[in-house]
This record gives C-alpha cells, structure tokens and sequence, in this order.
C-alpha cells in the first residue's frame, strides 16, 4: 500500500515561549490540493515551513511519501538527519513564497536553472532547455531573459512557480502565493496553479482566496491558535461551518 | 555649475536609488557669480605662481617622473596595495563569516580580531611588525604548546620590510573589510536563503550562488573606496623602509635635497593610480549592479571626482 504524500503527527512548535502549533495531526493523500486558511498568526506559515524542516519542530513527526522528514528514527529516538539527506528531502518539496524570492541577480531563465545547476548536477545546456520548457509552461517563454526586478508580481510568481517545480517535487507548498499581488494578476498565478492541480500535483496552499479553495480545493483546512479547528470538504466547510470560529473567521473573509 | 547629488552607494545603503532623478539644477544667483568668479580668480592666481615658482624646480619634476628607482617604488607600491588588498579581502570574508555563523568561539575570535586591529593605529602595528622579531626571535613549525619543531626560521631574515608592511596592511585592511563583507551579507533578504533551501542548496553553495553574489552589490563600492585608501596608505610604510614610492622618493631627496620636486613626482604617480582604480572601480560597479535595474554607478568623471575627494579612512 502507498503511503499517503504527507502526514503530520502531534506537531509541535513553539518560539521562545509562544506556542505557534499546539499538535497538529493532518493526512494528505497522493494528487489531493489542501487549501489551509485561518486567521493571521494562526501557524500556517509555520505548518509549512515545518513540513519542509525550514523550521525545527519541537515535537511531533512529519512524513512526506512515507519518509521521516529532519531525522532518522533509531529505536524510538529521533536523531537530525545529515545535512546532505535533509537537503535530498527538500529538494523534493517544492515551496512557493509569498514574496517570492527570485535571485535578483538572475534572470527568469536562469533562476528556474538554479536548482538544476546548483542542487541536481545537470550540465548547463540540459539545464537551459528545461528550465526554457518550464517558463513555456507557465507562459513566461518571452521572458527568459529578463531580471526578477523587471517583471511584474504575477510575472516573478509564475518564474517562482518554475523554480520549484524544476526540481520535479513530489509535493508543492505555497504560502499565501497571492496575497503580494495586485488583484488583476491573482489570476494568472491562480491558473497556473490550477494546471497543475489538474496534472495531478499533490498541493498544499495556505491561501485567502476561498474561490480557489472551493474550485481547485479537495480539502480545506482551517486553523485557529496553532490548531486545526475544522477540516474537510472545501464546499461543505465554506457553506455550513460547524465551528464559531470558522464561522467568524470566514464571515470577515467572504 | 550643478553636480548630481549623492551617487549610489557611497556608504552602501540596501535600497535602491536612482542617483540621476536626483538632480537639482538651482537657479541663477547673482552671490554664486561672485563666488565662482572669486575661485576662478584664486585658482589662476595660485596656477600662475606654481608655474613661476623657481623653487618648484619643475625640470626636476620631469627628470625624476620616469626615473627608474622611482619607478622601483611605484611597483613596490602597486605590489603592496594589490597583494594588502587581494589578503584583507579574503580575510574579511572569512571574519565576516566567522561573525555570523552559529558558533559563539568563531564570534568571539572575530569580534577579537576587529577589535584589536580597528582599535590601534595602523602605523603602530607597522612598527609592531617590522620589531616581530624582538618578541618572536624564530618562527617554526611544530607542535604547538612548546612541543618540538620540525623547522624554525629566523623572523629577521623571513620578515622583510616588505613582508612586514604585507603583514601590516593586510590584517588591519582585513579588520575593516570584515565590516564591509558583514554589512553587505546583512543587507541580503534572508527569504533568499530560506529559497535557496527550499530548493536543496547545501549551506556552502547558498553562500556562494546567492548571497555573496548580492552581497557584492554592497561590498564593492567601499571595497573600491579601500583599494584607494590603500594606495595612499602604503605610504606609511615609509617609516619601516618598505621601498615603496614615498620611501623612495625620500631617499632621493635626503641625497640631492629637492624635498618638493620629489614630492611632486610622487603625489603625480599617486594620483595616476587612484584615478586609474577609480576607472576599474566604475565597470567593477556597473557589473555587479546586474539586476538591480536603475542602480549604475552614476557617470565615470563623478566617480573619479569623488574618488579623488575622498581622504581615505580615518585611521
Ligand atoms: N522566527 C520566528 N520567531 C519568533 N516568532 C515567530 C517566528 N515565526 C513566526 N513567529 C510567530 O508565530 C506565530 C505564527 O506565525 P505564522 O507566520 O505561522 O502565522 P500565519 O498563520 O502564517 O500568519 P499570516 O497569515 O500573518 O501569515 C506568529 O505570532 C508569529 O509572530
Ligand atoms: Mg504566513
């Protein structure tokens, strides 16, 4: 039987003595788009940046596609994995941030060739033609020469987007992927997204846009205070809240 | 006559500038005619009493200019500034490394070295050099704690006078240049690293795809303005016989007593080369603004003007 892509078990992380995610238990299936809301300060954020061991969790186990994330497991104890194995499990995660985060100092073209150049050993020109495929997919083709600084906020996203999935990830993370950009360029991020849903990428989207939950979402998760409140299907959880926080939280929201 | 205002970069603020729309063009006063008029005057004034000025002895000038012990010393110089600098910057790196790793020793050793060579004057380290060997009569390799040696060498003959201002302009170039490096690693988003991680860049790589390449938008405009400095500040080592320009330009005049002409020839090569750094400084600029959109290095002539304003660092 396969292992579900990502399961979460009593994650706990906590700053100093602020406790951000207070057990988080979650289960994500293979090709399943999990859009995560709550409020600000909620832990989404932290939820995700933990799936990919950017943040250390205190307690708890994250599985993606069966695998331990951040630790070996000897006899019950967990041990930090080595560096070069860590960066073996993020390479198949990909992330996508809310500011983005290209290389200024690269072009498109060359950001997308990044990881493969840098993290995967490919040679230069291999490199070149996939990464110049990935900006084809995300319809940047005509921008592969062009600096980070000079493209527009949909524009670098969708180069983000690229980016990550250059390094062919078995999962995708996006945090609030959107929520920089001008509201006539959600869209296109939002579409890109949608593809590739549809090609079957299992996803993980921390997002305000509740139209994209509802439409591209298979499930929908919302937390409160470090906890998830309420999950389940986005249609039923958006129509008939069972909980007063949810129902408060989506009630400012909508 | 109107001048751009505050080019890019000159103390290395993060955000981004555009040094052209600053632009101010005032009108005319009738207080700034008398004043340019006044310089024009002054200036013709002092031009035309350096040219008659039978102790200047400009012959002297134009023999001296091209001679080959003098020149000796310009390539002594040239050798100094580029070796001193091509040291302090990797020791820079280093320290500025050491500065924001994770370990508190490495902190604390770098927070020492800083400390220590930024505190005193740089002619006494020197001085401290040039005597190495009053306090360490040999220097071998061994085990350290007193164990034994497998060679040992006499500090006299291994630190020259060379070797000594080599030691002393580096490691204090290398205090200051850890400071640029730190700064300029500071001024990098931190959500580049975080990126580059998600991707699966090793620690290492990060560092050296991503970081120190922004990091280099900061660093070299001060880096420039140091190689600069550094060019004059070789002069000090006249003071432990380091064979460099002003070293021997004194040991010419001490023996024909033209004091100012030899002076004058020096200050000529000096500035020859720190208007020539200041050339190399402009196209080093505008290569690692790439990316950075409207950030050039302002115009070439600014650039060496303000290069040839700058007093070096107060040291
Ligand atoms: N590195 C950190 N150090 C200290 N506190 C942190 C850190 N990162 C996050 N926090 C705190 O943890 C809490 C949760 O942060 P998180 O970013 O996960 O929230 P979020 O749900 O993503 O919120 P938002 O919708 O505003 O992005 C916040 O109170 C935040 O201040
Ligand atoms: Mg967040």
């Amino acid at each position: 039987m396969t292992p579900p892509m990502v399961q979460c078990r009593s994650l706990r992380k906590s700053f100093g003595r602020l406790e951000v995610l207070r057990g988080i238990d979650l289960t994500i299936e293979r090709g399943r788009v999990v859009c995560v809301v709550g409020p600000s300060g909620s832990g989404k954020s932290t939820l995700l940046r933990c799936l990919n061991h950017l943040e250390e969790p205190q307690a708890g186990r994250v599985y993606v596609d069966g695998e331990l994330i951040g630790y070996s497991e000897r006899g019950g104890r967990l041990r930090p994995l080595p560096d070069a194995r860590l960066r073996r499990q993020r390479e198949s995660i990909g992330m996508v941030f809310q500011r983005f985060h290209l290389f200024p100092h690269r072009t498109a073209l060359e950001n997308v060739m990044e990881g493969l150049i840098a993290v995967k050993g490919v040679p230069t020109g291999d490199a070149r033609q996939r990464a110049a495929d990935l900006l084809d997919r995300v319809g940047l083709a005509d921008r592969a020469h062009h600096y980070p600084a000079q493209l527009s906020g949909g524009q670098q996203q969708r180069v983000a987007i690229a980016r990550s999935l250059a390094m062919s990830p078995k999962l995708m993370l996006f945090d609030e992927p959107t929520s920089a950009l001008d509201p006539e360029l959600v869209g296109e991020v939002l579409d890109v997204m949608k593809d590739l849903a549809a090609s079957g990428m299992t996803m993980i989207v921390v997002t305000h846009e509740m139209g994209f939950a509802r439409e591209v979402g298979d499930h929908l998760v919302f937390m409160d205070e470090g906890v998830i409140v309420e999950q389940g299907p986005p249609r039923e959880i958006l129509a008939a809240p069972q909980h007063d926080r949810t129902r408060a939280f989506l009630s400012k929201v909508l | 006559m109107e001048e751009t205002v505050a080019g890019p970069g000159e103390a290395g603020p993060a955000g981004p500038e555009t040094p052209e729309a600053n632009r101010i063009s005032h009108p005319l006063r009738p207080g700034r005619w008398l004043a340019a008029g006044a310089t024009a005057l002054i200036l013709a004034w002092l031009a035309w009493t350096i040219a008659i000025n039978p102790n200047l002895h400009w012959d002297i000038v134009v023999k001296y200019q091209l001679d080959r012990v003098i020149l000796d010393g310009l390539w002594v110089t040239i050798q100094l500034t580029v070796a001193s600098m091509a040291i302090g910057v990797t020791l820079g790196v280093i320290v500025a490394l050491m500065q924001v790793s994770d370990s508190r020793i490495l902190r604390a050793g770098a927070m020492a070295y800083v400390w220590f060579f930024r505190g005193t004057p740089l002619l006494v380290q020197l001085i401290f050099w040039f005597n190495i060997a009053l306090i360490f009569p040999e220097v071998g390799l061994g085990v350290p704690f007193g164990g034994p040696k497998l060679v040992t060498w006499e500090t006299n003959t291994l630190v020259t006078g060379f070797v000594a201002a080599l030691l002393g302009l580096s490691i204090n170039e290398g205090a200051y240049m850890s400071e640029i490096v730190r700064a300029g690693l500071r001024a990098v988003d931190p959500g580049q690293q975080e990126a580059a991680a998600a991707l699966g860049m090793s620690r290492m790589k990060i560092m050296k795809r991503v970081v120190l390449p922004q990091a280099m938008r900061i660093i070299v405009p001060p880096t420039g303005n140091q190689f600069i400095s550094m060019l004059k500040t070789t002069s000090l080592v006249s003071v432990i016989a380091g064979a460099d320009l002003l070293t021997v330009a004194q040991r010419l005049y001490l023996t024909n007593f033209e004091v100012i002409a030899l002076l004058i020839v020096a200050s000529i090569w000096y500035l020859v080369l720190t208007t020539v750094a200041s050339i190399g400084q402009y196209f080093l600029e505008r290569r690692f603004s790439r990316g950075f959109g409207a950030t050039t290095p302002g115009t070439l002539r600014g650039r060496i003007a303000r290069n040839l304003r700058l007093t070096g660092s107060a040291r």
